[in-house]
């Protein structure tokens, strides 16, 4: 789906888009003010961690919206998009009330539109750099909120295309792991008529999608519609299968699996190794949301504990700790707090998430640091100690560098922390695989452009080549990935017609 | 979903069953365990493999009532499924021929000892193995663990069967007996930290086999984290193997204990 800029301006050019151009003047799309998404109350949706939080567009709504949008003819918002999402087009879709039509675009670039449109961090990508935000300083167009608008809006429709497919070439590939990554992965290689089956660790499918971002933010009807639609397109799904220990990848070559693609994550977790960190009440976020999203602790029925507290404190300032946070205080904490080391201008989440977790009532104690806890007689922690922090130059990230305030020590009272400083990659296939070139860091290394691993056959893209990345540049990289893999089978098998 | 193919009561609270997972029964080795889970609302618990039969396709596994989860296990009749059933999981053991091996299983601890009883003796070692339980009830696969060891001692608490005492004093006359090159100990954490002060005094290599808190059994979610000369090791993926001498066994009961008061609410409405 390589699309030049030549392509993008002729398309620009097509007569209905020249009309709807021409209908409402620049001026009067300049002066409509930009849609704000409409959300449960939050007192309201603290009550269950099942209540998706943002409600959608209206068609009305959307199309106002979309309005906005100049179509610019160089849409730089394309250029901040990691799929290179025809933006303009499909909002201009919307704009005609041709909703349908939109998401076909959408799904053009991207696998799972309803879920990139709900957690990716537009104000740092597409929308960072729409016409309004460069040129005007207002208010991007709400481009995630239109891509959410499109995505359900077929969703609901029941009309969800099911792309074109290449005649059936038997060649058997396999996907390990079940994220974004895979999933896009997958699709792309059933399209392109590969026999495909997902290896999933896990009994569900869906990876981070299902055990770590929480419902209130994606359900899991939404991720399991793309699910059922993979299905539909053959690809099939084996779960509670650990490649590597279930069975080896010989195994699998043995099978009859001519290549395979990794996208199994960055799921170990970091602690902070301070004193006291093991003690009972101090958890990852990993398990801590795993045992509520994927496990469904929250509830009454399930035979999983969780721990609840009166005061809960998540250490961290990303998406991770947002998500923890917020489902602490579903599941009753009176106190539920952040504690981050740097800024809140430096706090990796989506401000979206921030400006939330705000509205029910999380406190942010930012430019403050864990030191150490302190357990009761039972060995639960009931303290910590933290230390206020400022910030000094500049360090390797870019991000000003946190220091310690000498003396500046304070205890804070909690019955549960949960750690939420980070991820490395999962090291169940780096460390079973001979051969596979493997960073320092624990990723495995490819070709970049390629996704190419050191073992010919293997491809592997998502969290474990990137280390913590984000949903759309995972399955970004399982596109890409698919794209040369076919050209690799092609070469190898297809082109010479050997016998498979 | 396996299928559970037989099923053996071994004690009122201690139940054989053998399920149908031909995969894992092919690649598991002696030290691997499974996590599985029963039902729609189930909780993932771990399990060791206590045997396999590649033949067959199935792996065998021993239950001992604890809770809400282990007891749906144990409840599970002939023909039933288990809903998720996932492995091998944790490293191996590390066999060698080192000479005499000294094996000390309790309660139902002695279902993991099994196959590393079996897989040392193969190895050409001499194997001494010592079983150990409150009472004689509670004594398990006495039988199959004669059958590979060259010795077989039983201990209990209350002289009901074998000889009376604690694992440890039985241990203490072999180790005074003769020289012992290595000690694996498999049970509860307290009887293992006893074993594991003891054979430090001896200074007898020792290796134990923890039974932490896990929840998805591939490093993923650092539930099962104990402290091993130093550092944080995660049972399921750097385990469940450990030097016993380097493992802080206070923090790890503490820790076995962090979801007690959780667990003891679950089982109370389980039972209503
Ligand atoms: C709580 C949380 C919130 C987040 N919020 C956002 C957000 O708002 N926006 C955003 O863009 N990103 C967010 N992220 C990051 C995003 O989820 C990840 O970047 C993305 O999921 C990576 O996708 P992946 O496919 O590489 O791996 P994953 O989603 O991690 O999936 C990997 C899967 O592989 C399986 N697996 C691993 N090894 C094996 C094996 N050997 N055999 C079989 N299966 C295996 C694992 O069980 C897992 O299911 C968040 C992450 C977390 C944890
Ligand atoms: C690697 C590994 C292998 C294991 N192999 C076996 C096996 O072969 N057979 C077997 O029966 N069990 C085995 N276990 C232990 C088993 O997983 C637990 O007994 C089970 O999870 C208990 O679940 P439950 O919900 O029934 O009990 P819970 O409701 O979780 O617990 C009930 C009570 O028992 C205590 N408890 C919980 N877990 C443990 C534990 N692991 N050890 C001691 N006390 C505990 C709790 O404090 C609680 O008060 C193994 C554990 C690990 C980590
Ligand atoms: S930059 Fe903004 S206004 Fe221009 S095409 Fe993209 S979304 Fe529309
Ligand atoms: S059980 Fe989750 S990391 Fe070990």
């Amino acid at each position: 789906m390589e699309r030049s800029e030549e392509y993008i301006k002729n398309e620009r050019k097509q007569d209905w888009r020249v009309a709807l151009q021409k209908k409402t003047k620049a001026k009067d799309r300049m002066s409509i003010e930009r849609v704000e998404m409409s959300e449960m109350a939050p007192e309201e949706r603290i009550k269950s961690q099942r209540l998706e939080v943002n409600s959608g567009l209206t068609k009305e709504q959307a199309i106002l919206e979309a309005t906005r949008c100049m179509d610019c003819v160089n849409p730089t918002c394309m250029e901040g998009c990691p799929v290179s999402i025809n933006i303009p087009k499909f909002i201009k879709h919307i704009e005609c009330g041709e909703t349908l039509e939109a998401a076909s675009v959408l799904k053009e670039t991207s696998a799972l539109p309803a879920v990139c449109g709900r957690v990716c961090p537009q104000e740092l990508q597409c929308e960072q750099k729409c016409f309004y935000v460069e040129k005007l300083n207002q208010p991007a167009v709400a481009i995630g909120y239109l891509e959410r608008f499109a995505a359900d809006f077929e969703r609901e429709s029941g009309h969800v295309a099911t792309p074109e497919m290449v005649a059936s070439n038997g060649i058997k590939v396999a996907v390990i792991g079940s994220g974004p990554s895979g999933l896009s992965f997958a699709g792309d290689m059933a399209k392109l008529g590969y026999d495909v089956t997902v290896f999933e660790a896990l009994h569900e499918i869906g990876g981070v999608l299902k055990y770590g971002i929480p419902e209130f933010r994606l359900p899991n009807a939404v991720v399991d519609v793309e699910i059922e639609s993979l299905r539909r397109m053959g690809v099939k799904f084996i779960t509670n299968y650990i490649v590597g220990q279930t069975a080896s990848l010989d195994d699998l070559k043995a099978d009859g699996y001519k290549a395979f693609y990794v996208g199994s994550g960055a799921g170990l977790p970091r602690f902070m190794n301070i004193p006291g960190e093991n003690a009972n009440g101090i958890l990852s976020s990993n398990e801590y949301l795993t045992r509520v999203n994927l496990m469904g602790a929250d509830s009454e029925e399930s035979d999983t504990p969780v721990l609840r507290g009166k005061n809960v404190v998540v250490v961290g300032g990303g998406n991770t700790a947002m998500d923890s946070v917020r489902t602490a205080k579903r599941l009753g904490a009176e106190r539920a707090m952040i504690v981050y080391r740097r800024s809140e201008e430096e706090m990796p989440a989506r401000v979206e998430e921030v400006h939330h977790a705000k509205q029910e009532g999380v406190e942010f104690l930012t430019l403050t640091n864990p030191i150490e806890y302190i357990a009761d007689e039972n060995g639960r922690v009931a303290q910590m100690k933290v230390q206020k922090m400022e910030l000094g130059e500049p360090d390797s990230s870019g991000r000003r560098r946190p220091v310690p305030v000498e003396g500046s020590e304070y205890i804070l009272d909690c019955e549960v922390v949960v750690v939420a400083v980070g991820v490395s990659p999962n090291p169940l296939i780096p460390n079973s695989v001979e051969g596979l070139d493997v960073s320092k860091w624990g990723t495995i290394e490819v070709v970049k452009d390629k996704m190419q691993s050191s073992i010919p056959e293997m491809f592997a893209g998502g969290d474990i080549v990137r280390g913590g990345a984000t949903v759309i540049l995972a399955m970004g990289d399982g596109r890409k990935a698919a794209k040369n893999m076919d050209i690799y089978l092609q070469e190898k098998y297809l082109s010479k017609k050997v016998e498979l | 979903m396996n299928k559970i193919v037989e099923k053996e009561h071994f004690s009122e609270k201690i139940v054989k069953i053998v399920v149908e997972a031909p995969l894992i029964a092919k690649s598991r080795k002696p030290g691997n365990f499974v996590i599985l889970r029963v039902g729609e609302k189930g909780e993932r618990i771990p399990l060791t493999i206590a045997g396999a039969n590649v033949e067959k396709g199935t792996i065998d596994l021993v239950v001992q009532k604890m809770g809400v989860s282990s007891t749906k296990v144990c409840d599970l009749e002939v023909g039933e499924y288990i809903t998720d059933l996932v492995g091998p999981l944790g490293k191996p053991t590390e066999i060698h021929n080192l000479g005499t091996i000294l094996c000390c299983g309790g309660g139902v601890g002695n279902a993991p000892l099994l196959p590393i009883v079996e897989a040392y003796k193969k190895a050409g070692n001499k194997v001494i193995t010592i079983l150990a339980a409150r009472n004689k009830d509670l004594i398990i696969l006495e039988d199959e663990m004669r059958k590979h060891s060259d010795e077989l001692i039983v201990m209990t608490d209350d002289g009901s069967y074998g000889k009376k005492g604690l694992i440890t004093e039985g241990m203490e006359e072999v180790i005074k007996r003769e020289k012992i090159d290595e000690c694996v100990t498999i049970g509860p954490a307290i009887m293992m930290k006893f074993c594991s002060l003891l054979t430090k005094k001896y200074e007898i290599p020792t290796v134990a086999s923890l039974n932490s808190i896990m929840v998805d059994g591939t490093g993923m979610c650092g539930a099962c984290r104990v402290t091993v000369g130093g550092k944080t090791k995660f049972t399921c993926v750097d385990g469940p193997e450990f030097d016993a001498h380097q493992i802080d066994f206070e923090e790890m009961m503490s820790r076995l204990g962090g979801y007690k008061q959780e667990e003891v609410d679950k089982y109370d409405q389980f039972q209503k």
